[in-house]
């Protein structure tokens, strides 16, 4: 037993919580010490922060007009881009040239070494636009350095009408991600309020809304957004209709969050801390906003993030079942549509892959990102 | 290695460390000892003190990342052979095998050590089946055998009865007889009665010791009680930080004590043993002032049924400590909490005398008179990790009550530094969180809140019960000097009898919701006048091996009312 005896004689003892910096952590801090410990969660975190970054500058990051078509690329595929040419850093993808299989009536692309089409950073915009709406751009991240008629930079391939999957993806996430924020902005809404009635009054309030709930819940999901969903006239415009299917996939979201708050509610107001609270003379109103809100505030974040990724999932499968949102709409799930049949899926696979992935991306992230929290949420376990 | 024939155990500079982030937590270090066959070998020590790893490392049961570093734990078996318990593998089959057979544990919370799925008997019966493959019959014969020895009533309904259906002290009795089931040689008991009652840790020590002397076992017991030591033990080992302090005979240990630590843990409790000093040259408390507290007939049923404060009447001077003293599910706490009107009481009254003379009726009285009230009338809680809010500052905590009264600015910053130097903490620390505190100081800023409003009364609900031995006389002490300097009468409620000797002018005996013996405190310690408080009295350990009384004890049986000896 010699042998695993080489400790210092004197390496300290457990982590010391009269440390200075330690004691005068609050709430926040000790939440973002324990959470750090959680690496899948902080690289989570960088994901989910990196892809939102993404879709908020989507203009500029996006090379195409997610919308241009282009009908001599109808389902090109992906174009690699290729460092060095002639032996020095000139970035190029390969012009695509298409012949016609005449036995299987296809489209055939191959790449032509011969004719570099030279790419870059911060390259002239196709079209004046907008970034985040208000500051003019005439510049992308990157792109074709100087395009002609024929020239194609497809990274993730094309679809149908020759749009650019890359450009489509990374505008799907605007209305993706942002679904989710929304929804769960919603849920947050009806679900502290009407969680908080119902652990606050207690009794039949309390019945009333606990049986709601459990009927809510025992509704299939699919069935019933897909009722209301074709509720929505076909003639709203986008922008409503995209606010009705945030509100339908919110209906389901804010049960959780109520019960949790309820909980939440019940298990403090009996709290030594409370009941000093209500001793000292503190009003109930004072009670909940100075010492409940606080104690849950981080379960609810916690709670909110994990919500994020069923949002997310929720508007995919309804656009994909064609109810949720309607070309030219561009979302993860109406991308998704395009992959609905086989021979799509046989002769562009990147079609079904490519949105995909960053759903699957997505909500990994924030579900690992929501673990992360929840561990986090409570930082007194471990420390008291 | 020479051995002595009655050494079942030696225990050699063993070594249990725990890996953390910041470095190595040394639990256990360097600790050695023998278990002699039929001795009691208590191990005492604080929380944290390293007692219950030391027993754990013994079965290599230690939680996860700790593990043993160095040493050696031989255990020697009936028939001669020795095996060194240190170097088996943790979830190999030969550790198994000493587990429950040769060596068995009995833990400290019934609550959780004990399965609620499974019959009792089957329980029991598990260790059985599984070191002698005793099934049936056979099984059943032998656990009812040993229910009968742990005393369990009735056991032919008692073995196929589930946990929960039993009282904390039954519980323990059942892990005692499954600890027994393979009669084994040597039995560790980490802390077997500290969630128990007094009356009931009487109990279950008379039993082990009993059957210690009928099995011959050697038992090694864990705790931090250095009155319970002094009761059973042998010998002594006192541990601080994962050290041996002092190793000796309990003779040794309490009457000639060598190490300081040592000292310090005895003087803590033997303080406890008697009234407080500054108590004893007090100016008498005059009797015939008018109360500044009257409880008439209180009563208050849970909707349950529980009668938890049945027809309650008791006064409480001004200036004076009132003792509440009950064990567990007495109704203490609920008639504090009734005082203050946590608790809705359903009838009685409580007549309060305001400062001013005019006396108002808590019972009755409405929202903003309670309001008022509950400035006079404060409350300190037992525990000191629930009753404050962790995600606010100590200076806000104790700033609160100031706040919600009207204080502001400047005055409501020196006032909390007043009271923070008042309990004796550190004016510098307000910007602290409480998980910056130990227990003893975070029952110190309990306290301030308390009296920061400048109260009359204070509620202290088992205010000391949460802390070490070493820490209560501390905290006692500081109460009674609030109460001189500000002229405070104290309810103090406790379950701990030697506490309230310590404190209390007069005493209030609550048994099962009702108050069965009151009167001074001088009076009811040395001449109990209740069957109840004579046994409350006669079951709590008393820190002098020389003088053991627990095995020779008075009972309280409320349908006979007679005594009964060990």
């Amino acid at each position: 037993m010699t042998d695993i005896t080489q400790l210092p004689p004197e390496t300290g003892t457990s982590i010391d919580l009269h440390r200075s910096d330690i004691a005068v952590a609050g709430q926040w801090r000790l939440f973002w010490l324990k959470f750090k410990k959680h690496k899948i969660a902080l690289a989570s975190l960088v994901v989910i922060v990196f892809m939102y970054l993404v879709a908020a500058f989507a203009d500029f990051i996006a090379p195409f007009d997610p919308n241009a078509t282009n009908a001599r690329f109808t389902y090109a595929p992906p174009q690699g881009i290729s460092l060095l040419l002639d032996g020095s850093l000139r970035p190029h993808v390969n012009q695509l040239k298409m012949t016609l299989n005449t036995e299987s009536m296809r489209r055939e692309f191959t790449p032509d070494p011969a004719k570099p089409i030279p790419v870059g950073f911060f390259v002239p915009a196709a079209q004046p636009y907008t970034l985040l709406g208000f500051i003019p751009m005439r510049t992308k991240l990157f792109g074709l350095t100087n395009p002609m008629p024929g020239d194609s930079m497809y990274i993730f391939g094309a679809d149908r009408l020759g749009r650019d999957i890359f450009s489509r993806v990374v505008h799907g996430a605007q209305i993706s991600l942002s679904i989710g924020l929304v929804g769960v902005f919603m849920s947050l809404i009806l679900g502290v309020t009407i969680g908080g009635i119902s652990g606050f009054f207690g009794g039949w309030a309390d019945i009333a809304i606990q049986r709601f709930i459990e009927l809510l819940r025992s509704i299939p999901t699919i069935p019933l957004w897909m009722g209301l969903a074709a509720a929505i006239p076909v003639g709203w415009p986008p922008l409503r209709t995209y606010f009705v299917i945030t509100l339908i996939v919110s209906l389901i979201g804010w049960t959780s969050l109520a019960r949790e708050v309820r909980g939440k509610f019940l298990s403090l107001r009996n709290e030594d801390f409370v009941i000093a609270a209500r001793l000292d003379g503190m009003s109930e109103l004072g009670i909940i906003f100075h010492h409940l809100v606080p104690s849950f505030m981080s379960h609810i974040i916690a709670t909110l993030t994990l919500a994020i990724p069923s949002m997310i999932l929720a508007e995919t499968a309804l656009s994909f079942l064609g109810v949720g949102l309607q070309p030219p709409i561009i979302s993860w799930g109406v991308l998704l549509q395009e992959a609905q049949n086989i021979r799509a899926v046989a002769q562009a696979p990147w079609l079904l892959f490519t949105p995909a992935a960053a759903i699957v991306i997505s909500v990994l992230s924030l579900n690992f990102l929501g673990d992360g929290l929840r561990d986090a949420a409570d930082p007194y376990e471990s420390v008291s | 290695m020479t051995m002595n024939n009655d050494t079942l155990l030696k225990v050699d500079n063993l070594k249990t460390y725990f890996p953390t982030r910041t470095g190595l937590f040394k639990a256990v270090d360097d600790v050695s000892f023998e278990l002699k066959r039929g001795k009691t070998l208590c191990v005492v020590g604080e929380s944290g003190s390293g007692k219950s790893v030391t027993a754990r490392s013994i079965l290599q049961i230690v939680d996860r990342p700790g593990r043993i570093e160095d040493g050696s734990i031989v255990l020697t078996r009936g028939d001669g052979s020795s095996v060194d318990l240190a170097k088996l593998d943790p979830r190999g089959k030969e550790i198994r095998g000493v587990r429950g057979k040769e060596i068995a544990m009995i833990f400290q919370e019934p609550m959780s050590s004990l399965s609620p799925v499974h019959r009792i008997g089957a329980q029991i019966g598990e260790a059985l089946r599984i070191h002698f493959g005793i099934r049936g019959k056979a099984q059943r014969d032998r656990v009812l055998e040993l229910l009968r020895q742990v005393e369990i009533p009735r056991p032919e309904t008692a073995i196929d009865r589930y946990t929960f259906e039993f009282s904390g002290g039954m519980r323990q009795r059942v892990m005692i007889a499954m600890a027994l089931a393979c009669n084994p040689q040597v039995l560790i008991a980490d802390e077997p009665t500290t969630a128990l009652d007094v009356t009931t840790q009487a109990e279950i020590l008379d039993l082990i010791k009993r059957l210690q002397h009928s099995h011959g076992m050697a038992v090694l017991f864990i705790t931090h009680d250095m009155g319970v030591v002094a009761e059973i033990a042998d010998e002594v080992l006192v541990m601080y930080r994962g050290k041996v302090m002092e190793r000796g005979s309990v003779e040794q240990i309490f009457h000639a004590p060598k190490d300081d630590y040592t000292r310090r843990l005895i003087g803590s409790v033997v303080k406890l043993e008697k009234k407080a000093e500054v108590r004893l040259t007090r100016s008498e408390i005059p009797v015939g002032a008018p109360p500044l507290l009257a409880v008439k007939n209180l009563s208050l049923t849970f909707p349950s049924g529980l009668k938890a404060v049945d027809d309650v009447s008791l006064i409480v001077r001004a200036g004076e400590t009132l003792g509440i003293v009950g064990e567990s599910g007495s109704g203490k706490t609920t008639m504090g909490r009734c005082l203050l009107r946590i608790y809705d009481p359903q009838a009685g009254a409580m007549n309060y005398r305001r400062a001013d003379g005019s006396t108002v009726d808590l019972c009755s009285a409405d929202k903003t008179t309670l309001k008022d009230v509950r400035h006079d009338i404060r409350m300190i809680f037992q525990d000191p990790v629930g009753s404050l809010s962790p995600r606010k500052t100590v200076g806000q905590i104790i700033a609160e009550p100031l706040k919600l009264a009207g204080v502001k600015g400047r005055s409501l910053d020196d006032r909390v530094s007043e009271l923070m130097q008042q309990v004796g903490l550190e004016p510098a620390w307000r910007e602290r969180y409480p998980h910056a505190f130990s227990g003893g100081q975070r029952q110190r800023i309990g306290i301030a809140r308390a009296i920061a409003l400048k109260p009359r009364l204070i509620v202290a609900d088992e205010a000391t019960s949460a802390l070490d031995v070493s820490l209560r006389s501390q905290m006692l002490d500081l109460m009674m000097k609030l109460q001189d300097e500000l002229g405070l009468s104290y309810v103090f409620i406790s379950h701990d009898m030697s506490v309230i000797r310590y404190m209390c002018d007069r005493v209030a005996v609550m048994y099962r919701g009702k108050i069965v013996e009151a009167g001074e405190t001088d009076q009811v310690v040395n001449n109990p006048a209740h069957d109840y408080t004579r046994a409350l009295l006669s079951a709590i350990p008393h820190p002098d091996p020389r003088n053991r009384r627990i095995h020779n004890r008075f009972r309280y049986d409320p349908a006979r009312t007679v005594s009964a000896n060990g």
